[in-house]
């Protein structure tokens, strides 16, 4: 009952049956006005298959209990699991200890949670953070928020034409008030995938800690923080086919140490008298209160899947959608591609000359396509293209090529109500 | 709902040769309206003589939908009294959200056009947007915003003017 039913290496392999994997998702089946849905949305969610369904019935139905309390079966069993989950995730992104792993509500908490625990603690007046263009508001917020508080400043790296980190320019930003950055793995709005080792290696220098908001990254490539080297990558399990509400935080076992806990409570205590509280260890000292214990546990049956699946061959496959469909859409006239760089994932934003984005959303809506529209929650970028909005269609595995032909037509259909 | 019973050829006309488009160099009243969620924003002028709108004009970017809602809504309060527009405009808003009993007599005319956006809810602020912003106008608030607060129709703050 534990096993994926799908019987796949997690080598990369060109003999995957990306239909039948399609066919785990039932959501799929769904017609809308009578429509077969078209998800290009995943890099807002993603879908879950049916094996992540199947695993929190069966822990709602017979393992559910409050974890880390009680002696008795129920308790022991979730708490079992809940472990489990948290492990599945260090594997995921070769960790090297559990205990470097946290659960946070999603990437926005976790990037919140290293701003309050790291920033508020260690970032002072005058200080220096640096972030991109390509952040999403996520990892911009919190930011400015800190530096508004301790009177620190933010210095912003530029992107060229196509979408890309100016990284000479990152470099140069660097200087002794340097005392973080934040650095968005793969552009939500563009998909431009960050050479982040580069910069890392580059901060490290400065001693400089990173914080990777992985939100984009980690369903689309394998993530190894090992070798990356960064001290903190943040994911959430919605965008990797598992459930909303829950996310993680990998962040090195000496920095998590170092910080201020973020939120009190239940759990992320050793031992608690009114006139003094001593913290849990790490990563208990960052979750106080009930964790989301079914989503969590969902989260690790989605890497289960996954990995399953192989996020080499999500790679290589994804990467053939995204060469097919900008091949389609360059085609188009009147269809302009932001956001052209060297690497990227299967992420297309667009415009269409003359048509607003929220129109060509809700026409394309008629077709049961789901795209999204609007400035996807990275204003900067959209003020660096000079462009409001766009509309964004973004992939995942268990699409196919004609669901890139159904945008193609979609888009044809757009322009014809508008000519 | 059929999309197509939105994007009509009024619509679609109206999108594309706006009536009363640009900036009134005179206006009495004058207020800008933006939509956060999609960046969209509105101005209107309009010139009021004995609580008459004599003339009234739009400009901004936004989509289809709201540069007819404002293109349809100019040419229908130009020339009525304050008070009809402010009737107008709880009409559409009405309307638009599916409150409106269209049995019932209003004063809509063609503007409802408009009424299949109530099953669109996402694109409802787009319709309204013009018609939030002249109320503005009208009651003097220089700047409002389709999420001012949660009951949107209703929302305005204010902002010096400058």
């Amino acid at each position: 009952m534990n096993s994926v039913n799908i019987s796949l290496k997690s080598e990369i392999t060109s003999d995957v049956d990306w239909g039948r994997i399609r066919a785990d998702f039932p959501i799929l089946d769904l017609k809308i006005d009578g429509k077969p849905l078209v998800y290009l949305d995943n890099a807002a969610s993603s879908q879950m298959p049916q094996f992540v369904i199947d695993r929190l019935v069966r822990y709602q139905t017979k393992q559910h209990a409050n974890i880390n309390r009680a002696v008795h079966y129920l308790s022991e069993v979730a708490t079992q699991e809940y472990h489990d989950a948290r492990c599945k995730l260090q594997q995921f992104i070769n960790a090297r200890e559990d205990r470097e792993v946290i659960f946070t509500s999603g990437t926005t908490d976790s990037i919140n949670l290293v701003m309050q625990g790291y920033g508020r603690k260690f970032i002072k007046a005058n200080d220096e953070i640096i972030l991109t263009t390509l952040e999403h508001h996520s990892n911009i917020v919190p930011w400015q928020m800190l530096a508004n508080e301790k009177g620190a400043k933010i210095r912003v790296v530029p992107i060229n034409d196509k979408g890309e980190l100016e990284v000479d320019e990152y470099e140069k930003l660097f200087n002794e008030r340097t005392k973080f950055v934040g650095l968005i793995h793969v552009s939500n709005a563009l998909g431009t995938i960050n050479p982040i080792k580069r910069m890392i290696d580059f901060a490290h220098r400065y001693d400089v800690p990173v914080l990777i908001d992985g939100a984009q990254g980690a369903p689309h490539m394998s993530i190894d923080v090992q070798a990356l080297d960064c001290d903190f990558y943040a994911f959430s399990a919605h965008k990797l086919c598992g459930p909303t509400g829950v996310g993680m935080l990998y962040g090195k076992a000496a920095l998590l140490e170092s910080m201020q806990p973020y939120k009190g409570g239940g759990d992320m205590i050793a031992s608690v008298t009114f006139e003094e509280t001593i913290y849990n260890t790490i990563p208990h000292k960052f979750e106080a209160g009930t964790p989301p214990i079914a989503a969590a546990i969902g989260f690790g049956a989605a890497i289960d899947y996954l990995t399953a699946i192989g996020l080499e061959n999500i790679a290589a496959y994804e990467s053939t959608l995204l060469d097919y469909a900008t091949d389609c859409l360059v085609q188009i006239p009147g269809v302009k591609i932001i956001g052209t760089a060297k690497e990227k994932t299967a992420v297309i934003s667009f415009t269409i000359d003359g048509i607003h984005p929220h129109d060509i959303g809700t026409i394309l809506n008629q077709d049961g396509i789901a795209v999204r529209t609007g400035h996807h929650c990275a204003q900067p970028v959209m003020q660096r293209f000079n462009v409001p909005a766009t509309s964004r269609a973004s992939f995942a595995f268990y699409n196919n090529k004609t669901e890139v032909d159904a945008l193609v037509a979609g888009i044809k259909t757009v322009q014809k109500v508008f000519l | 709902m059929h999309t197509n019973s939105l994007y009509q050829e009024v619509i679609l006309d109206h999108n594309r040769k706006p009536r009363n488009y640009g900036r009134l160099d005179q206006a009495s009243h004058h207020a800008v309206g933006h939509n956060p969620l999609c960046g969209d924003r509105l101005d209107i002028t309009l010139k009021l003589e004995n609580e008459q709108i004599c003339d009234i004009a739009f400009q901004g970017e936004s989509c289809a939908i709201c540069k007819a809602s404002a293109s349809m809504m100019t040419a229908a309060v130009k020339g009525r009294s304050r008070t009809d527009a402010e009737t107008l405009i709880h009409e559409f808003r009405e309307l638009t959200t599916g409150k409106l009993d269209t049995g019932h007599p209003h004063h809509l005319g063609r503007l409802t056009v408009f009424s299949g956006i109530r099953d669109l809810p996402t694109r409802v602020k787009c319709a309204i947007l013009p018609w939030h912003t002249l109320h503005a106008a009208l009651n003097s608030i220089a700047s409002t915003s389709t999420e001012a607060n949660n009951e949107s129709t209703q929302a305005v703050s204010n902002h010096p003017f400058g």
